[in-house]
């Protein structure tokens, strides 16, 4: 009795919300051109991202670099376009592992026995109560920055979000009539979760995970400018910006171009988050703000 | 109410205890001895011993536990290993920095959040409502960094109109002042929008509600229904977000005094991480998390005081 029978119908309807809303098409648009961006870079992009050209440093816009170079003369739009390569690479990464195991550990403290559950539950607080930028800090402090570490940092500042909502729809849904039924008529924990729990979870969880991508490519984007994400000479747009930084009064046009992709993707994926929620309703969805 | 009171801040107090075994097991499980790596390649054996001894690290691991809890309790966060002076030193100077800092852009974005989010409903459903819709979520989802380099480089470096660095003289309030204001203002914006669509929705509730519809019926305006009466009741959820919104404003801080290069925590636990400086990292993490922690319980309790509901919560 799950709502497999009506997930075609539901999924029309979905695609004609999303495209009625202006802000939620704008969305789907501005994600869909920053996915083909980071798919298709090597074919995209004029130049190699990292080549040197010392002779050519800190020119601005032209029609050979439509975005100018930066201060190793490297081509900035080949390099804003990779950038997309590592942000959404990135980020998508970090919370789909995020979220499976969020949905692990969310469905045990929800359906297992209730002193797992306030362990996790105290655990989950913990983490939560750290700020977030903080908790980062700490970790790059012990295993070092790079692009391992970052994943793991947004992997476990995720985790908590997605586990308490798991484990509050999986409470709500225990006491419901079909999950008694299909106990009263003996399925164990196993069939209950894989088949009753779990396709009525996920759909919240994956419009919590969107809302939250903007969050994690600023996260990246921001480690990275402290140069304590991803390392140098590999172009995250965080790291764009911080070479740039250093030639800010000379040329100027490095930071502004490194901003606008950065910006940009983080509205596509907010507007896109918005009009998923908006189209699906579904009731718990909140957004992580530490 | 003071079961309560006595239950959250026990709460708090363990996850306090908690996130510090979490920390020091972290640092203590990490594969690399944290003094080589402080003291680079070059390092010879005598200098990591010492510097090893210095840190405590040459003791039994629930020994060194033992020995942090014992000096955190008596206020001792530390040796930076690199100056030599004590962590919460440091971080006693630099912290009012970043408290004006993360208050003023607060501060601005909760005024101008609820006039924005009251505009909303005096004139929702038309151009102006949907107008604040999308520009409040465009504000949220922009890092705040950006912001800041882009103010940064309109007043700062084009209109030359405000300090790019700094955060003023000593004892020169103005100058002070006039080096807060895009700090602030870039720290702030993404609240305003949050703060402005939070009001908005709680305000569209309370129209509904009975005394509302008696002051339309007495043919009040709709700007003193809003301001007057709505506002009063639509603002007491903003209360436990601004607890929550203070910590993640100074999580976003970190980023906005290194682009505006302002001493603060950000400033202080960046250059520590650089430099691999654990006891200066430890304690300011640990420190943050006791603040965070204490402006939430304060939050949550004033809360409870003020809508007796919150406080059967904890028990179920």
């Amino acid at each position: 009795m799950s709502f497999a029978a009506d997930a075609p119908a539901r999924r029309r309807n979905l695609g004609q919300a999303l495209l009625a809303d202006p802000m939620g098409l704008a969305g789907l648009v501005l994600v869909t051109v920053f996915v083909l961006m980071a798919l298709f870079a090597p074919w995209v992009a004029p130049y190699d991202p990292v080549a040197l050209n010392v002779k050519a440093k800190l020119l601005p816009p032209s029609a050979a670099h439509w975005a100018g170079t930066d201060h190793l003369g490297r081509d900035l739009l080949s390099r804003v376009i990779w950038g997309a390569r590592l942000a959404l690479g990135i980020s998508i990464t970090s919370v789909t592992i995020a979220g499976a195991l969020g949905l692990i550990l969310g469905l045990i403290a929800g359906y297992g026995p209730r002193w797992l559950d306030s362990i996790l539950v105290l655990i989950f607080d913990s983490m939560s109560s750290l700020p977030m930028i903080f908790f980062a800090l700490a970790v790059i402090t012990v295993l070092g920055p790079g692009t391992t570490t970052l994943i793991l940092v947004i992997v476990a500042v995720s985790i908590p979000g997605y586990a308490r909502l798991i484990r509050t729809q999986t409470l709500t849904l225990t006491g419901a009539d079909f999950i008694l039924a299909g106990r009263a008529m003996g399925a164990g924990p196993a069939r209950i979760i894989l088949r009753h729990l779990l396709p009525n979870v996920v759909g919240p969880l994956v419009i919590l995970i969107c809302m939250d991508i903007p969050v994690v490519i600023m996260l990246e984007a921001g480690l990275s400018y402290l140069n304590l994400g991803v390392r140098p000479p590999a172009p995250s747009w965080g790291n764009i910006l911080s070479e740039g930084y250093t030639a800010l009064r000379q040329a100027p046009h490095v930071v502004i171009v490194a901003g606008i992709p950065l910006v940009l993707a983080t509205l596509g994926f907010t507007f896109l988050g918005e009009g998923l929620r908006d189209a699906l309703d579904p009731r718990g969805v909140g957004r992580r703000w530490t | 109410m003071l079961a309560y009171a006595i239950r959250r801040m026990g709460l708090s107090l363990l996850i306090l205890i908690v996130v510090m075994l979490a920390m020091y097991t972290m640092v203590f499980l990490v594969p690399g001895d944290p003094a080589s790596l402080a003291l680079g390649p070059r390092a010879t054996p005598e200098l990591k011993a010492e510097l090893r001894e210095r840190m405590g690290l040459d003791q039994p691991f629930l020994l060194q536990v033992g020995y942090f809890f014992g000096s955190v309790l008596q206020g001792d966060l530390g040796i930076d290993v690199w100056s030599r002076r004590p962590v919460l030193e440091q971080i006693v100077e630099v912290f009012p920095n970043t408290l004006i800092l993360g208050t003023v852009a607060l501060g601005w974005a909760v005024v101008t959040g609820i006039l924005l989010g009251c505009a909303a409903v005096v004139w929702r459903d038309t151009w102006v409502d949907r107008l604040l819709a999308v520009l409040s979520v465009s504000v949220i989802s922009v890092p705040s960094f950006v912001v800041a380099i882009y103010t940064l480089i309109v007043f700062a470096v084009w209109l030359n109109w405000l300090p790019a660095i700094g955060a003023g003289q000593a004892g020169d309030l103005s100058s002070q002042i006039r080096a807060l204001i895009l700090p602030a203002f870039a720290l702030g914006l993404g609240w305003v929008g949050y703060l402005a669509r939070l009001i908005r929705a709680a305000m569209l509730e309370v129209m509904e509600a009975p005394h509302i519809r008696t002051a339309r019926a007495f043919g009040m305006s709709e700007r003193r229904i809003v301001f007057g009466h709505a506002l009063r009741i639509a603002i007491v959820p903003t209360v436990s977000v601004l607890a929550v919104g203070f910590g993640s404003i100074l999580s976003s801080a970190v980023f906005v005094e290194i682009v505006f290069s302002r001493p603060g925590i950000g400033t202080l636990i960046t250059a520590a991480v650089e430099k691999r400086n654990y006891p200066v990292v430890m304690g300011t993490v640990l420190f943050m998390t006791a603040f965070y922690l204490m402006v939430v319980t304060a939050a949550d309790l004033l809360i409870a005081r003020l809508d007796p509901r919150v406080r059967d919560v904890l028990r179920g």
